[in-house]
């Protein structure tokens, strides 16, 4: 019971933050067709800007700008990097913002040192919240869901009430269709694009504390969050959603899990002493994105709510 | 497609491969000092490991360099970062060689050990007459003098079982742990920690029951909370844990957060970020053993050499054994020649050293030092904190070195 | 280029002669040999034929890489999983050729073993080809990322095939020897890279020349057109993928050799990152390109390395400004430099070209000279950076506000005399 209990309380934790990063990541990619590598690089961005600006201001101070600074650099990778290679194709924009991975990498080395850098829980949620069977349950978590909820919300009715909204969602399906109806459609790309990395941005700054702010945080998180936008289906934030939670809790309870292939398999024959059998659950943790990310693209390229394929 | 284009193109590519080649036949070569290969993880998960202990060479060679150098040559410590990655090592090895180095320093990580020992090894048999030395401070896995053991491979810290030894024999004093957990990182050295901890229990503590026996990946685990979490549905009245680096430093940060109150038994406690994270409510709770604390009693020339360089590193004084490996090999190079590594070698083998902590030994037949163990707690009230926490480690039990040895099944095979 | 053909009026001699078949199809290849035969005369360091080694592997694989790339137009971002699992293979097979008692592995010559390589990379690539050439594009490349990461993964968990964080070692001693060569000394280990990265070039060029090779180029073009003429696209990806994780896997096999270890890490993202910067930076576009990337790139890694920390910074904005304003690599740069030289008013040209590089240096030289100096402000060595002996502290102004300057003018005379060039 415990265990389900706090798994399931960190597996939401930990998905919804994957979802604030893979939310931009699948608008832009529904829009415009970027797969955007680099866009783990900037919710490492928003930890280390949330870093410097926060020793100086204080992390609440730092939780507003730093994605906000995030999402200026991110206009302006869309206005002088991608715009010009719009007409070069989908590839040439993957290797562009591949390239910039690595830049952004290496920048964050040279500035901040190439070790974790201690980035620290404010001390106003610095505290047990409440305590539940003998363990204790840090604030800081509950500060993390609430943030993540607010966002949730403000996207829903950023896109759903509110005439921008209308736009975005016009030009994820019929973008052509919008540029003739007088849009600017390359300015709605650029806002969406920087929204996108301010939410990674956003990402960071909450989750960088919680986990560890070090310069390889990106290329850690970076391939899960492409396959929570390719498991959810293009074009669709509802099928994101799902996807984060989904692979968040599973990862939890996998590592939460007593058990190995032979306890599961061993009707069929397997011993513990194989290496087979001997393999334990929480060891494939790390696998199962992965595992469900090609299983998907088998079987059902659509991704779970995708309009179309891709 | 402009396959037509290759001529053109070959010739380019393989004149640009003259150039680089021509830019790279000068060796460098170094008689006026002794550059020493120093290959560890200088950036990633433990960078800040390899951080600290490069400190502590360096410094280590600036007071030799400062007393003279050896037979009048200074001594240059030459880091190359090898990610802690086995293979990297070996590339860095073989840089590291090719530019004339003949000392090997490495440590953190008993895979790369694995991996270095045996490529020098090779190295050595073919290449006579150009051997290199493998000086490991820091690698524990106890293959490493026993079945793995070679002549050119000399480990300056006691290994798992011995630090298990003392550990489980401070639980025989224990009798009201009644139970364990057991959590490793998922590498030779993790599972030597287990191997031991299972196998001396039964045979010291039979009535301790193992609750536990948990392996994690090492370096990629950056919230311990599922981990504390099941450790405490498990009821464990103690954690036995060989975690090092930012592996111990997250799930004491992960523990103290749960508000985790059972005793940590390490072997890596009480440094490198761990106490900072672990703060007021680890006190008494959190064991290390080691070669060396802080407050151990020791002259005042020692403490003023811990304070000299705490003040110009602005880092913590962890490693004593460091400047043990350095002060036993410049006596072997000092005695046997700074270019003779079978001399040195051999000098090294059995020799006895005067550490400020006590005596100390290269025992020769599997090139094991035996050294002094401390087991101390994480405490209050102390002379000299750690990590400017205001906490600092205290001695519970002091194993003398010879205590402290075991038997060895090393059959060493000696270059005639 | 069409002076060699001097009869236009028969349709059968369109194509080249026999003399511009001679020096664009053999000759390339008889030059690259004699100069991996004259290269060991040169009476080179160890150091340098420790990278000469490196580089060879890294051909060839970098080669096989633009198989799929170059060739079929799929981007692939787990790449060095055929080179791992190939490698994984030939070390086990060294082991095998170790220990063995007589029978197959007893008379089996470590100098073959790049073979072993090969086919365990093919295997490799027949099993996990057929799900991900089903598509194209972006599905392809999401799938061999994921894919890269599952390998990856699973080599910690399957230690006895993988060896765990340790990997698999042996000695390459061992075994049959084959033209004399025991492969102990570096130099020896030279000869053996030299000769398979000939055959594997030499082999990966006559794929290129076979019809499979030609129509993996209509897929990568037209697929549509491919299967009206009635071929199966899925079936051309799904062969070229084969072929080309076979190629990574004789690289794999030719880097157990050298190494003489393997681990998990080498089926992981960054190597197969790498593999791309390589392809990419020499030109995707052209057979010899990655050959290019893979000298330059390995050079970086190994010696610019101990010269500057932020190599990698270097190399990801070379790669950046070839995604931007050079997609050919430098074997387009090259091709373009030596086309314009035999045309008319090429000297002019080629002045106008010298001044824009000349301007191109400057702004570079800024660029370094602001990127060295915020490395060392920030590592805490506290040296100085003394480009041509002239001190640049970081903590004074003036160092940074020079680079500032030079990269400034660089990019403004960049700006004022592409455009010249431009306009011819």
């Amino acid at each position: 019971m415990e265990t389900i209990v706090f798994s399931l309380l960190n597996g939401i934790i930990y998905g919804l933050l994957l979802f604030m990063l893979s939310s931009g990541l699948t608008l832009i990619f529904s829009m415009m067709g970027i797969l955007n590598f680099a866009h783990a690089s900037f919710y490492m961005l928003g930890a280390y800007f949330a870093y410097s600006i926060g020793s100086v201001t204080g992390f609440w101070v730092a939780l507003f700008l730093a994605p906000v600074l995030v999402g200026v650099a991110g206009a302006a990778v869309e206005r002088f990097g991608l715009r010009r290679l719009h007409a070069e194709g989908h590839v040439a924009e993957l290797l562009f913002t591949f390239g910039l991975a690595y830049i952004i990498e290496e920048i964050v080395k040279i500035v901040w040192g190439k070790i974790a850098v201690p980035y620290k829980v404010p001390a106003a949620l610095d505290f047990p919240l409440f305590e539940l069977f003998g363990s204790q349950y840090p604030a800081y978590r509950i500060f993390m869901l609430v943030v993540s909820l607010a966002m949730l919300f403000a996207l829903w009715y950023l896109l759903k009430r509110t005439r921008i909204g209308l736009i975005i969602q016009a030009a994820l399906t019929h973008p052509n269709m919008v540029a003739h109806l007088g849009h600017n459609v390359q300015r709605i790309f650029m806002l969406v694009f920087a929204a996108g990395c301010a939410l990674a941005g956003l990402a960071g700054v909450i989750g960088g504390n919680y986990l560890v702010t070090e310069p390889s945080m990106a290329f850690t998180i970076g391939p899960i969050v492409f396959v929570v936008v390719v498991v959810g289906g293009m074009g669709s934030l509802e099928g994101a959603f799902i996807a984060s939670l989904l692979i968040g809790i599973m990862q939890t309870f996998a590592i939460s899990v007593d058990a190995t292939f032979s306890d599961l398999f061993g009707w069929l024959g397997l011993s513990a002493s194989s290496e087979l059998g001997g393999i334990s659950i929480p060891s494939l943790a790390p696998t199962l994105p992965y595992l469900l990310l090609v299983l998907m693209l088998m079987f059902r390229p659509r991704g779970l709510m995708g309009a179309r394929e891709f | 497609m402009a396959i037509y284009k290759t001529v053109k193109l070959t010739v380019v590519g393989l004149v640009l491969m003259v150039c680089f080649l021509i830019n790279n036949t000068v060796e460098s070569s170094a008689a006026d000092r002794i550059e020493m290969a120093y290959i560890d993880p200088l950036s990633g998960t433990f960078g800040n490991a390899g951080d600290s202990s490069l400190k502590h060479y360096q410094y280590a060679a600036s007071l030799i360099n400062k007393a003279g150098g050896i037979g009048g040559k200074m001594v240059e410590i030459v880091p190359f970062d090898n990610k802690a990655n086995p293979k990297d090592s070996l590339i860095q090895l073989q840089k590291a060689i090719d530019r004339g180095m003949r000392i090997i320093i490495q440590g953190l990580g008993s895979s790369v050990a694995s991996a270095l020992t045996g490529g020098i090894k090779k190295y050595n048999k073919r290449n006579p007459g150009k051997e290199v030395l493998f000086v490991n401070y820091a690698a524990v896995d106890p293959a490493l003098t026993n079945k793995r053991c070679n002549f050119w491979h000399f480990r300056f810290d006691s290994h798992v079982d011995m630090k298990m030894a003392a550990i489980t024999d401070w639980l025989k004093t224990q009798k009201d742990i009644k139970s364990v957990y057991i959590l490793s990182q998922d590498y030779s050295f993790g599972k030597a920690v287990s191997a031991a901890t299972v196998r001396m229990i039964k045979e010291k503590r039979p009535d301790i029951q193992i609750v536990g026996n948990e392996f994690h990946p090492i370096g990629k685990v950056k919230d311990f909370t599922p981990y504390v979490q099941k450790m405490m549905n498990a009821k464990a009245d103690a954690i036995i844990t060989g975690n090092w680096g930012s592996d111990m430093t997250l799930l004491i940060k992960a523990a103290s957060q749960a508000g985790q109150k059972s005793p940590y038994l390490t072997l890596y406690g009480g440094g490198l970020g761990a106490p900072t994270a672990m703060g007021r409510s680890a006190v008494g709770l959190v064991k290390q053993v080691t070669e060396f604390h802080e407050n151990l009693d020791a002259s005042d020339e020692q403490k003023k050499k811990i304070d000299d360089f705490e003040k110009k590193y602005g880092t913590d004084y962890y490693w004593e054994r460091i400047f043990t490996s350095m002060g036993m090999l410049s006596k072997a190079m000092e005695k046997a020649g700074t270019e003779n590594i079978i001399g040195i070698a051999k000098a090294l083998e059995g020799m006895e050293y005067e550490t400020p902590y006590g005596k100390v030994y290269m025992r020769a037949e599997d090139h094991q030092l035996i050294q002094p163990q401390f087991i101390s707690t994480y405490s209050d009230g102390v002379e000299r904190d750690v990590e400017n926490t205001g906490f600092g480690f205290k001695t519970d039990l002091r194993i003398p070195a010879e205590a402290s040895a075991l038997p060895t099944s090393c059959k060493m095979r000696r270059p005639s | 280029m069409n002076q060699q053909g001097t009869v236009l009026d028969t349709v059968s001699d369109l194509g080249p002669s026999r003399r511009a078949k001679f020096t664009r199809r053999v000759l390339p290849f008889i030059i690259m040999a004699v100069l991996l035969i004259v290269i060991p005369m040169l009476g080179p360091s160890r150091t340098a034929l420790s990278l000469l080694n490196a580089i060879g592997i890294n051909i060839v694989f970098a080669l096989s890489f633009n198989i799929l790339l170059g060739q079929t137009g799929l981007l692939s971002f787990g790449h060095a999983v055929y080179f791992g699992l190939g490698g994984y293979t030939a070390m086990h097979a060294m082991n095998w050729i170790e220990y063995a008692d007589g029978g197959f592995w007893g008379s089996y010559p470590m100098f073959a073993l790049p073979l072993v390589g090969f086919a365990g990379g093919a295997f490799a690539g027949a099993l996990i080809g057929w799900p991900s050439c089903r598509r194209a594009g972006i599905p392809f490349s999401m799938i061999s990322l994921g894919i890269a990461e599952l390998v990856a993964a699973t080599g910690l968990i399957f230690v006895s095939f993988f060896g765990g964080e340790e990997g698999i070692t042996g000695d390459r001693m061992n075994g049959v020897e084959m033209f004399g060569l025991n492969l102990g000394q570096v130099h020896q280990v030279y000869w053996f890279i030299a000769f398979w990265t000939f055959v594997g070039t030499v082999a990966m060029y006559a794929f290129t020349r076979t019809p499979l090779g030609r129509l993996t180029q209509a897929v990568r073009d037209n697929p549509q057109r491919v299967e009206f003429v009635g071929y199966d696209p899925q079936q051309v990806r799904y062969l070229a993928f084969i072929a080309s994780g076979g190629f990574a896997g004789l690289a794999g096999g030719m880097s157990a050799v050298n190494y003489e270890i393997f681990t998990p890490e080498a089926l992981s993202l960054a190597p197969s990152g790498l593999v791309i910067l390589m392809a990419y930076i020499g030109g995707i576009r052209y057979f010899a390109g990655p050959i290019l990337g893979a000298i330059l790139l390995t050079y970086m890694q190994t010696n610019l390395s101990d010269f500057s920390e932020a190599w990698l910074l270097y190399l990801g904005l070379l790669f950046i400004a070839m995604v931007l304003f050079a997609p050919g690599g430098l074997a387009g740069v090259v091709i373009d430099v030596t086309n314009r030289l035999g045309k008319p008013g090429a000297v002019q040209q080629f002045v106008k070209g010298l001044v824009a590089v000349a301007t191109g240096m400057i702004a570079f030289f800024g660029v370094v000279i602001l990127i060295e100096i915020a490395v060392r402000l920030t590592n805490g060595h506290g040296e100085v950076f003394q480009p041509f002996g002239i001190g640049l502290p970081s903590t004074s102004l003036m160092s940074w506000a020079i680079g500032v300057c030079l990269v400034a003018i660089g990019v403004f005379g960049l700006k004022f005399t592409t455009k010249q060039v431009g306009e011819r």
